[in-house]
């Protein structure tokens, strides 16, 4: 009998969809609980989500933000680190977008001032990361730990800034004077609207393809450059790295470097793109769920953007949930802690009786086939 | 005469591995008994059942003519069976007598257990002469001292049936005889030893009777006066081996690998190499001997510029690098001299990696296998293709895991990678750890032919069977010093043993005092 494989498509499709099928399930508990019918809450979630041009684009807004923020998390792992750190590393890639928004904003067409942006963005959040990542490179001091603190460093940093520099005088609210409209990344309405389409207004923008983009050309460099071969080898066996020639110092700080960029461009979709002013804790835990997304797609960038797709569909499905039975707004963090822990912490959970059911079924196929060719032999 | 052990019908099946088909085997009461087989012919899974590990799906185990339902290893030891594992289950902090009683305690007071044990630990010591340090911490213990405790824990438990699983392995030659005469007086009082071993020499120097398993299935069982090393080798991989390869005269060129008076200390603050000079030649195959972890590892690590020395000066096919020179391994590939690493898994591959992606590790920037910022899959994967073909790498799938190839098959395409690059000096550590007889015997060929071809060869290896058959000059190491050079034509086991324990016979001294006079 030849050995039997576990096929692809059990392993990323019915797995994962068993993992968050038992989350489902355990979420229609939660409902229950709360006297709510779970049929009608999914029904509210997915037409809060889906059902509308304005909550899909509010769905596709934050799924752009996770691609981002996700994909940071990817890189840093592919590479044995934990990136804790892509909440700052967004905050400061925020302060350089805004930076050029600030400065250039009307001075300079937008076709010129969003590459700027955007590379404004991947130095700042490339910069944030270098810290930690010379640290450990060069001190062996834990990734964990300092690019946790660099959040809080990062937070405190912008809070200063924010007061201090960039609040225009006069003004009560913390944050910074609102960018030139020139300056601000089109949003999805607009652009079908300058074709003669009118949908609904959501704070959707172009950066949605610049991350579809960037997910793709992450796969590139993971996969197909020598960069990410290393990255690679670092991940999984660092003597055989280092057997390789391959320097674990300079591949943790490339690493890291191509991590806070990345976080650093989830403050294009939503400073550039949607509130068009630095404000006090605009990244908002992203970068925090973000580890959670990259968790889900199994840190391979084609199964975080369908993560992210979840992960905003749980976001912008769980404020209309708020919406229309007025539970508690974190119900929307329930529900993702109940996605991580089934497909993150439990994600083995369904994958050993699902294999062993395939592996049944396969060897039974078998028999069948050969008891209808006997002959071969 | 009765049986100590029986083994009817035993069948184990891991998914859809067939670890073990239909096992019968009879282990008669005061005997050694051998099993050998190939790496992965299922004789771990074996012992581990009779052990209780795991359950069998099907068959009998029966102790002394009375089946017995081994649920777990507390069932086996209390019907008198013992294990002395290949990896050494000991608290490296506890003393011999702390880490005997471990387990095995009489009530709350640990002094009454320890008087206890020791009363039997001298007993048992002079019975067989078993004797341990007891109150040493086993950390400072050789490993020699390490397996006669587990012995002994195996023992104090009232172990009737004694199984080691390759137990040889770590140990010198004269340790290894040592052990022997153990088993040999365990033997006569009445113990019944079954010893697991790939190693056929010592099948036939200890063992009474032999079984030799292949693919899950047991093909033979023989009386050991009655077989040899050739037909119990034919028996393991199923058709006819050769145990030595041919081997013609070294024709040596100029020195194209040198050290100097090298030392090194590691990150611990351990010396693991003092004041290391060597030469090799083009054309010959210098052969590293010493027990495992007295420096060989470092030596070649040093070499293949892994790890930084701390003075003398290394000498790399041309290229002379001094202590405090930056050199990492690309460098030293790229002076021509290439390294198969002593440990496949924790450094020649990478397991997570397609086959043809570990093919290139280390020469991943290689132009060849790069187009522009890309690399070039083609590239890659038709060059891996072809080296496997021409080294009947099994399979020959270059998207396959390298976890997934078998250990000889993982070590062919280490040394294909190293080998096809041309290097003209090349570091070679532990060639055949873990592979099959049948893959030994190609990859010894390979080596030799490396050497016709005229390249330098620095062979390290603790397989002293392996030296002797390859090196054209044997260097034995000993605590990071080189204690002698012996040719391989005066190389025997007991002047390699004695050396491998610092001790240098005098005719070698002798020949030392002529080459250097």
């Amino acid at each position: 009998m030849s050995q039997q494989r576990i096929p692809a498509w059990i392993t990323v499709g019915v797995i994962p969809l068993a993992n968050i099928l038992i989350a489902a399930i355990a979420a229609g508990l939660v409902f229950l609980y709360l006297n709510i019918n779970p049929i009608d809450a999914l029904q509210s979630m997915v037409s809060g989500a889906f059902g509308s041009g304005y909550g899909l684009g509010y769905t596709l807004y934050y799924m752009t933000s996770y691609i981002f923020t996700a994909l940071a998390v990817a890189v840093a792992f592919k590479c044995g680190m934990f990136n804790i750190g892509g909440e700052g590393q967004a905050y400061i890639g925020a302060l350089g977008v805004g930076l050029v928004c600030l400065g250039l904003g009307g001075h300079v067409p937008f076709i010129v001032l969003l590459p700027i942006s955007i590379i404004a963005a991947a130095v700042f959040g490339a910069l944030w990361a270098l810290i930690p990542a010379a640290l450990q490179a060069y001190r062996g001091s834990h990734i964990v730990i300092t690019t946790i603190m660099f959040n809080f460093i990062a937070a405190s940093l912008m809070n200063y800034l924010l007061v201090y520099f960039l609040k225009p005088v006069g003004t009560m609210s913390v944050e910074s004077a609102v960018f030139d409209r020139a300056s601000w990344i089109p949003q999805m309405h607009e652009v079908f609207a300058f074709f003669g389409i009118r949908i609904a207004a959501s704070p959707l923008n172009l950066s949605i393809f610049w991350a579809l983009f960037v997910a793709f050309a992450v796969w590139v460099f993971l996969w197909r450059t020598r960069w990410g071969y290393e990255i690679r080898s670092v991940g999984s066996n660092t003597s055989a790295a280092r057997y390789g020639g391959i320097s674990i110092s300079r591949v943790t700080i490339l690493t890291m470097l191509v991590a806070g960029a990345l976080a650093g461009f989830m403050a294009l979709n939503v400073v550039q793109g949607q509130a068009h002013q630095i404000k006090l804790n605009l990244v908002n835990q992203m970068g925090f769920t973000g580890i959670a997304v990259a968790l889900m797609g199994r840190n391979h960038p084609f199964g975080i953007v369908l993560a992210s797709l979840m992960f905003g569909f749980l976001t912008q499905g769980g404020s209309e949930l708020q919406f229309e039975y007025s539970v508690d707004a974190r119900i929307v963090v329930v529900l993702q802690g109940l996605v991580i822990l089934f497909s993150g912490a439990l994600q083995h959970m369904m994958k050993h009786p699902i294999e062993r059911l395939y592996l049944n079924y396969a060897r039974r196929r078998d028999a069948n086939a050969d008891d209808q060719h006997p002959a071969e032999a | 005469m009765d049986m100590a052990l029986e083994l009817r019908g035993i069948d184990k099946r891991f998914g859809d591995v067939h670890a073990n088909k239909d096992i019968n085997l009879q282990v008669r009461q005061g005997t050694i008994h051998g099993i050998v087989g190939e790496n992965g012919a299922g004789k771990s899974t074996l012992m581990s059942i009779i052990y209780g590990f795991y359950a069998a799906d099907k068959g009998d185990v029966l102790v002394d003519g009375q089946v017995l339902d081994i649920k777990d290893s507390k069932t086996a030891i209390n019907a008198g069976i013992g294990m002395v594992h290949q990896h050494f289950m000991l608290i490296q902090n506890f003393t011999a007598l702390e880490n005997v009683i471990l387990g095995a305690e009489d009530g709350i007071a640990i002094e009454t257990s320890l008087d206890k044990a020791r009363r039997e630990m001298e007993r048992l010591a002079s019975e067989y002469q078993l004797n341990v340090p007891l109150d040493v911490p086993v950390e400072e213990l050789s490993v020699g001292y390490q397996q006669r405790i587990e012995i002994l824990k195996a023992l104090y438990r009232g172990a009737r049936i004694l199984i080691l699983d390759e137990p040889t392995g770590v140990l010198t030659p004269q340790e290894t005889d040592h052990l022997f005469k153990v088993l040999a007086s365990l033997k006569e009082q009445g113990t019944t030893v079954i010893l697991i071993t790939h190693k056929l020499r010592e099948i036939m120097a200890a063992t009474d009777e032999v079984s030799v398993m292949r693919r899950g299935e047991m093909v033979a069982h023989v009386k050991t006066a009655d077989t040899n090393q050739e037909d119990l080798a034919e028996l393991m991989v199923g058709r006819k081996v050769l145990l030595r390869v041919e081997k013609g005269e070294a024709e040596p060129g100029d020195v194209k690998l040198a050290a100097r008076h090298i030392s090194l200390t590691d990150a611990q603050g351990v010396k693991r190499l003092s004041d290391v000079s060597l030469d090799v030649r083009a054309g010959e195959i210098v052969g590293i001997a010493g027990v495992s972890g007295n420096g060989q590892s470092e030596l070649l690590e040093a070499l293949a510029g892994i790890r930084n020395i701390d003075s003398g000066e290394m000498y790399l096919n041309g290229e002379t690098v001094t202590a405090g020179t930056a050199i990492d391994p690309e460098k030293v590939r790229q002076l021509g001299v290439g390294h198969i690493p002593e440990d496949r898994h924790r450094m020649g591959l990478i397991n997570t990696f397609s086959a043809y992606e570990a093919f290139v590790l280390g020469y991943h920037r290689d132009a060849s296998y790069n187009s522009g910022v890309l690399m070039s899959q083609k590239a890659m994967i038709d060059d891996c293709r072809a080296k496997m073909e021409s080294w009947d790498v099994r399979p020959p799938d270059p998207f396959l895991k390298t976890a997934n190839f078998s250990g000889g098959n993982q070590q062919k395409l280490v040394i294909a990678r190293e080998v096809e690059q041309g290097h003209d000096v090349m570091l070679i550590g532990q060639p055949t750890r873990g592979v099959d007889i049948g893959a030994i015997e190609s990859i010894h060929k390979r080596i030799l032919e490396m050497r016709d071809a005229g390249k330098a060869i620095l062979l390290v290896s603790v397989e002293l069977d392996e030296i002797r058959s390859l090196a054209d000059r044997i260097l034995v190491m000993f605590d990071g010093i080189i204690v002698g050079e012996v040719p391989a034509d005066k190389a025997d086991e007991r002047t390699l043993g004695l050396m491998m324990a610092n001790i240098v016979p005098d005719e070698i001294k002798a020949l030392q005092a002529e080459v250097s006079a």
